[in-house]
């Protein structure tokens, strides 16, 4: 009779071997169940037949064959498992209702941020018409609703729920009192940088109280990435759709086009950020994110056009032409990488050596670096020439602020691969430069119009 | 002896929709009933039982459902469904048809070769 020392220490073998079976993606739990089933027999059989309980247990995992052959039978079976599913289901330890509610509450806001987009209609505005007004406006069509479903989702307290309240009057209160001329570059700076600063109260809302640890600013980090891609997405599928029902309404004689562009459109748009959100917040553990493949795919290959742009410029000494928008580009130039470092941040274990990839990533950097250098040094030598209108100055203070982070991200990337400096160190300074970015937007929201004059 | 892969695996669909034909069963009880009735020549490797019953339930063949057992675990059992039991018949008939054919040509070859019956009829090693 096997003692009950033996018992325990079977249990425990049985226990080892199940969790072992369940890290298999094909192999699901009910068939690690039946697997166990089948071992306990065995083992219980041999024992009888006279083995003690860890030769049996020996034995019979034997008998069960190697796991590796054994997942990939199950996974040729079963091939439908190794491709993840968005199964909206409650994480663990949330009820069903609650995944529901939340949906709903998603959904719903989704209707109210499309209703709060027709809402000025009825007071005589029209989206052709009145084109400024929306523009300026188009951050808080949305973002205040999805501010109140993370606001909801994380149940925060009075004290946020009334900065968040200050954050989007106060923006609406710039976005409409200024004097603006039609059309003038002030305005459109202001169309520009008023949702960049709004992003920092929904990170706060995202964040919940984890905003102040860096942990919460780089999830949020990871979330906007996310979520830009889960709207492209939507949008290409928008489009699709809305051709074809343009389409269809055609073939009946009837020109849908002016429904698209009144109601459709703004509305499916405002919506679908919210429906984007929900959809990055319950897929987050089960699919893979997106923004950190396109990162490894990227990576090398913007290092190597770079590359080969600096290599051209030092081989035929051409100079950068200095353009209207060629400070613009270098700027986007920047965002890209800057991109391309979060993204591969936000994914990268921090606890990981060095490996290949950062030397691309530094690599990256310095080249960008000194693509941008080269673009900079060709426009402050010519600015007096040219003079500071409003957009140049927004232009000249973004590329700034974008070659400062990377240019500090490339000393702290240098130290972390010379092993002087933690991986972390990299992430909190990413983390901390997101109120930079808010705070270089909300300056050029609240202080430009006036010092140059509402043009 | 070892018989080989292909063979174990192109027999595997029979042995399991006749073992179930002779009543509702498990992994493990399927397993020692194919032990016994090849006399121990036919060796599964267990875990791979179990990814032929999930094949053969996808096709509608067998039918499972889980049950308590006395020992209070719970158990899957399987069980042959009517298009089981016509796929059995099938199958039944391409094996005998199979075994009609080596059956013809092993007594031809023992007709031209006398030293052959020999080999064939020798009894199988123990244990192999």
């Amino acid at each position: 009779m096997p003692t009950s020392a033996q018992a325990s220490s079977l249990e425990a073998q049985i226990e080892q071997w199940r969790s072992y079976l369940r890290r298999r993606q094909a192999i699901h739990a009910v068939d690690v169940a039946e697997l166990e089933d089948h071992l306990r027999e065995q083992v219980a059989g041999l024992a009888d037949a006279g083995l003690a309980p860890d030769e049996a247990f020996l034995v019979a995992v034997k008998r069960m064959g190697d796991l590796d052959a054994l997942s990939r039978e199950f996974a040729r079976e079963h091939s439908e498992r190794l491709w993840k599913q968005l199964v909206v289901a409650a994480p663990d330890g949330a009820s069903p209702a609650r995944v529901r509610t939340d949906a709903l509450a998603a959904f719903g806001l989704a209707l109210a941020a499309a209703a709060a987009i027709k809402l000025p209609a009825l007071f005589g505005m029209r989206l052709d018409r009145d084109v400024g007004f929306y523009a300026r406006n188009l951050g808080l069509f949305v973002l205040p609703f999805l501010a109140g479903y993370f606001a909801w989702k994380r149940q925060l307290g009075w004290r946020m729920l009334g900065g968040l309240a200050v954050a989007f009057a106060a923006a609406a209160v710039f976005a409409n009192l200024y004097p603006f001329r039609l059309n003038g570059a002030t305005e459109a700076l202001t169309v520009l940088h008023l949702p960049i600063a709004l992003w920092l109260p929904v990170g706060i809302a995202y964040a919940g109280g984890r905003w102040l640890q860096g942990g919460g600013r780089m999830d949020f980090i990871r979330f906007s990435g996310e979520l830009f891609i889960y709207y492209v997405l939507i949008a290409l599928g928008g489009g699709v759709l809305t051709a074809f029902m343009a389409m269809m309404f055609e073939a009946i004689g009837l020109k849908a086009e002016p429904v698209f562009a009144t109601w459709l459109l703004p509305c499916g748009a405002a919506g679908a950020v919210l429906v984007a959100s929900w959809l990055v917040e319950a897929k987050q553990s089960v699919i893979e994110n997106m923004a950190p493949v396109l990162t490894r795919l990227f990576a090398p290959i913007l290092t190597a056009v770079l590359l080969v742009f600096l290599g051209t410029v030092l081989w035929t000494g051409r100079g950068i032409e200095i353009e209207r928008n060629v400070l613009i580009a270098f700027d986007l130039l920047l965002v890209l990488v800057l991109g391309l470092l979060l993204y591969s941040l936000s994914a990268r274990d921090p606890q990981a050596p060095p490996g290949a990839f950062d030397v691309v990533q530094v690599v990256l950097l310095a080249s960008a670096l000194l693509a941008d250098a080269l673009a900079l040094w060709a426009i402050v030598a010519r600015i007096g020439e040219f003079g500071f209108t409003p957009n140049r100055v927004a232009a000249l203070g973004e590329n700034v602020i974008l070659l400062a982070n990377l240019a500090w991200s490339a000393v702290l990337y240098l130290r972390f691969l010379r092993r002087r400096a933690a991986f972390a160190s990299l992430e909190r300074w990413q983390t901390h430069y997101l109120y930079v970015y808010a705070g270089w937007a909300a300056v050029v929201v609240v202080l430009f119009p006036p010092l140059f004059g509402y043009v | 002896m070892a018989i080989n892969k292909d063979l174990v695996a192109a027999s595997s669909t029979p042995i399991v929709l006749a073992i179930l034909a002779e009543g509702d069963s498990y992994g493990y009880a399927i397993i020692q009933r194919v032990r016994e009735l090849s006399g121990g020549h036919m060796e599964w490797t267990d875990g791979m039982l179990y990814p032929v019953l999930h094949r053969l339930e996808r096709l509608g063949h067998i039918q499972a459902r889980w049950e308590t057992a006395e020992s209070g675990r719970r158990r899957k059992y399987y069980r042959l469904t009517p298009p089981g039991r016509e796929q059995l018949a099938e199958e039944r008939r391409q094996w005998l048809a199979v075994d009609a054919t080596l059956h013809a040509i092993w007594n031809a070859l023992a007709v031209a070769d006398p030293a052959g019956p020999r080999a064939f009829a020798a009894p199988l090693p123990q244990g192999a």
